[in-house]
């Protein structure tokens, strides 16, 4: 009894008990059918990839104070810069590396346009959609080929165990990267100096200005290494889950990131466990078309995932309490 | 505004307070042109002979200009959803999702409904896609006041779903089976709800624009009643007004034909045109803006409106019901849109196709925000994105440009007229005036 009121108080309650929930069903459903839970299990991690690694961009800009609506334009573009380096290079590590960059300079891009001209910070993220959508499509021709794509990687003995081995241990080495960032970023935001300085300039920048804070490197550093894990998810969708680069191929999958990020209540944990559940939602969706058990159109299926972001953000984005100074520039008195 | 000034001020204000508000525009698009130009270079392309083909594409000959004009209304139209939401401090980036269900809309009325004159047929595909356009706008404004979900997001969200609903209809249950059609599409709508061009006949197209601005009108001053503002005698005289304007219009119009039959088709002289081709749908588009105009500076609504968007808790202390007001601006932001979106099918495409207006909505943005965000801005600032359209095709085939560098050179314009700081700097404007200042959205938290 003790031990469910510490988790009530520590707000925890609810989200162990879906998680064990969630974690017989599973169970269940793979002693009655293996294969198809390992797969849809499998592309849940993969299909989650992009979406936490874009808000994990969102996360950082905004808690130091800047709303990133260019998250989907970063990643377009890093998806486009990285599959040109992989045709031109041949070398993946190369390419990750461009289309990190990539995202770093619309990053940049962005930190100038809201902190140093004090744009109005929507507007500025829509400039960076647009560009990268029509930069991407100028500069794009069809029919190019590349060496391949990153291949997956055993982690030995772990790879081996039942269930959590195939799903877990045999992925390609960005979905380690965006798994091991969450937590990273999540011991970073709350546990160092440089977390408690961000924070304190998301929330109240005069006052952390007044303690010495530098209000604008604060944001222009954290919306910069935002904007290069943003490229990461670029680099994610062209050279580890696709392996080519089409029109517009990023989908809505930066403005998803950004109701995973308001869902996680700005906490990189929080958005983990939202962008599984649209993994989740999105590995369904292939499934079924797969099985093609349900006679449903399947555009129907295809508005799921759009649909599931609007109900969580009116669900739970109205609940969630943003950053206090989220969206506002900082002026010197 | 300059409108609201007390002392009559002389015609010389006038000019300078245009002059003010336009030039940071104007030296913004010049300065998208000269980077596109880089763009081009990189790219081993003559810019100015890209530009002279993309300049003879949109004004060259007789029916390039037509086109121009016609890729501008549809353009005219969300351009003026947007401003529209941006004046409630809403940004409306779903005009593309009310687009293409009133587009929708329009087709299916136009090609299932048939035996009705164009009168009657018109107006109402017209104003059906509308009306779906703004039951699809109501939608992201009732998540944001009743759940605090934000705008931006869910009508991304509500584009994505308006794509999958009308390629699943146009693929299926409106799908045209008519043999030798493969796919997807509606079929073509009936003649009598096609916007005819007044070439074909100009007494139809006035009465049309006549009938328009009427409707729209009434549908705008049905909201304010509802909410009971108290204006009704100013209702009846704002009424007369119109009429009277709009009578002497189409008595001159009609006039100057039986005066002289050639009018409409007389050369210009030093234009190179034979006529000056003006689609019906324009002129409805143009009269919109008026009506979306008077609707925004001249009623207490839109005052109403224009208050909420630059400080809701000066609003809401002022008596105004913010939530109210927050819905009814996405509800007619997505009724113009949903207009566009009819415009479009009943004036150029004749059928709902997938694909066919995409990214309508997107320019928007970019229009509202090179209009100034005013109303009648919007115009000028279409009719210069229309002619890019209109011209790339040519610029195409003629210079061996991608068209896609239209969507660089606008994404450009975007930003340079939204970081005007940048703008001022390089045409050495210090100061910024009452005119040009205007407040756009509110981020997450500021509700």
């Amino acid at each position: 009894m003790n031990f469910i009121t510490h988790l009530r108080t520590k707000k925890l309650l609810v989200p162990l008990s879906l998680g064990l929930i969630g974690l017989i069903v599973v169970i269940v459903s793979f002693i009655n059918n293996p294969q198809s839970t390992q797969a849809v299990l499998g592309s849940t991690i993969r299909q989650s990839t992009p979406i936490i690694l874009g808000a994990l961009c969102g996360i950082m800009c905004e808690r130091a104070g800047v709303v990133n609506i260019g998250i989907e334009g970063q990643m377009l573009l890093s998806a486009f810069i990285g599959f040109m380096a992989n045709v031109w290079t041949g070398n993946l590590f190369i390419s990750v590396l461009a289309g990190m960059a990539t995202g770093a300079l619309l990053g940049l891009l962005l930190a100038f346009m809201s902190v140093t001209l004090k744009l109005d910070q929507i507007i500025g993220g829509t400039v960076i959609n647009i560009l990268a959508l029509g930069l991407t499509g100028y500069f794009y021709t069809a029919g190019l080929t590349t060496a391949g794509k990153i291949q997956p990687l055993t982690l030995g003995f772990l790879a081996k165990i039942p269930l959590v081995g195939p799903i877990l241990f045999r992925n390609p080495p960005i979905t380690y990267t965006a798994i091991i960032l969450v937590f990273v970023l999540q011991f970073v935001l709350f546990k160092t100096t440089w977390g408690l300085r961000t924070r304190a300039v998301g929330e109240h920048p005069r006052a952390a200005d007044t303690l010495g804070i530098n209000v604008f490197t604060t944001r222009y550093i954290n919306v910069i290494l935002g904007g290069a894990i943003a490229g990461l998810a670029g680099a994610f969708l062209t050279l580890e889950a696709v392996g080519s680069f089409e029109r517009a191929m990023t989908n809505g999958r930066g403005f998803v990131a950004l109701a995973v990020m308001i869902f996680g209540k700005w906490t990189p944990l929080g958005a983990w466990g939202a962008a599984l559940l649209f993994g989740f939602a999105n590995a369904m969706q292939t499934q079924f078309q797969f099985m093609g058990t349900f006679n449903i159109p399947h555009q129907f299926i295809g508005m799921l995932p759009y649909l599931l972001t609007i109900i969580v953000l009116a669900g739970f984005g109205g609940r969630a309490r943003p950053p206090a100074a989220d969206g506002s520039p900082y002026e010197k008195e | 505004m300059p409108d609201e000034n007390i002392n009559k001020p002389g015609a010389f204000f006038w000019l300078k307070q245009l002059w003010l508000s336009v030039r940071v525009p104007l030296a913004a698009v010049m300065l998208a042109l000269l980077v596109g130009a880089l763009i081009l270079l990189i790219s081993d392309i003559n810019p100015l002979d890209a530009y002279a083909a993309l300049f003879k594409g949109a004004f060259g000959n007789e029916k390039y200009l037509q086109r121009t004009l016609e890729k501008a209304t549809p353009l005219i139209f969300s351009g003026l959803a947007v401003s529209f939401a941006f004046k409630a401090g809403l940004f409306n980036i779903g005009a593309q999702g009310q687009l293409l269900m009133g587009a929708l809309t329009s087709a299916t009325i136009g090609f299932m409904v048939t035996g009705l004159p164009p009168l009657i047929h018109i107006p109402l595909a017209l104003f059906g896609g509308a009306l779906v356009g703004a039951l699809y706008g109501a939608i992201p404004g009732a998540l944001k006041t009743f759940t605090g979900a934000h705008e931006v997001i869910t009508t991304i969200m509500l584009n994505y779903i308006a794509i999958n609903i009308t390629d699943y209809l146009a693929d299926g249950p409106l799908k045209d089976n008519s043999p030798g059609n493969i796919v997807a599409r509606t079929p073509r709508i009936a003649d009598s709800a096609v916007i005819p061009t007044p070439q074909t006949s100009l007494t139809v197209g006035i009465l049309i624009v006549l009938i328009v601005m009427i409707l729209a009108s009434i549908v705008f001053f049905a909201i304010l009643k509802k909410i009971n503002f108290k204006i009704k005698n100013r209702i009846l005289l704002f009424f007369l007004r119109l009429a009277l304007v709009i009578g002497l219009g189409v008595g001159v119009g009609l006039l100057l034909k039986i005066i002289l039959p050639g009018f409409y088709t007389q050369p210009v002289g030093f234009l190179p045109y034979e006529a000056i081709p003006i689609p019906i749908g324009f002129l409805i588009a143009v009269a919109m803006s008026g009506v979306v105009w008077f609707l925004l500076m001249r009623t207490s609504f839109g005052f109403e409106i224009r208050t909420v968007g630059l400080n809701q808790h000066a609003a809401k202390y002022a008596g105004i019901r913010v939530r109210l007001m927050i819905v009814l601006a996405m509800v007619i932001s997505g009724f113009l849109a949903g207009m566009g979106g009819s415009v479009e099918t009943q004036g150029i495409v004749y059928r709902y196709q997938p694909g066919f207006n995409v990214g309508l909505g997107f320019d928007g943005i970019t229009i509202a925000l090179l209009g100034r965000n005013h109303p009648l801005g919007v115009i000028p600032a279409a009719l210069l994105v229309g002619a890019m359209k209109a011209g790339s095709n040519v610029m195409q085939f003629e210079a061996g440009v991608p068209s896609e560098i239209i969507d660089v050179i606008q994404a450009l314009m975007l930003f340079f007229v939204a970081a005007d700081v940048i703008v001022r700097w390089v045409i050495g404007a210090k100061e910024k005036s009452e005119a040009e200042q205007i407040k756009l959205t509110t981020g997450w938290g500021n509700q």
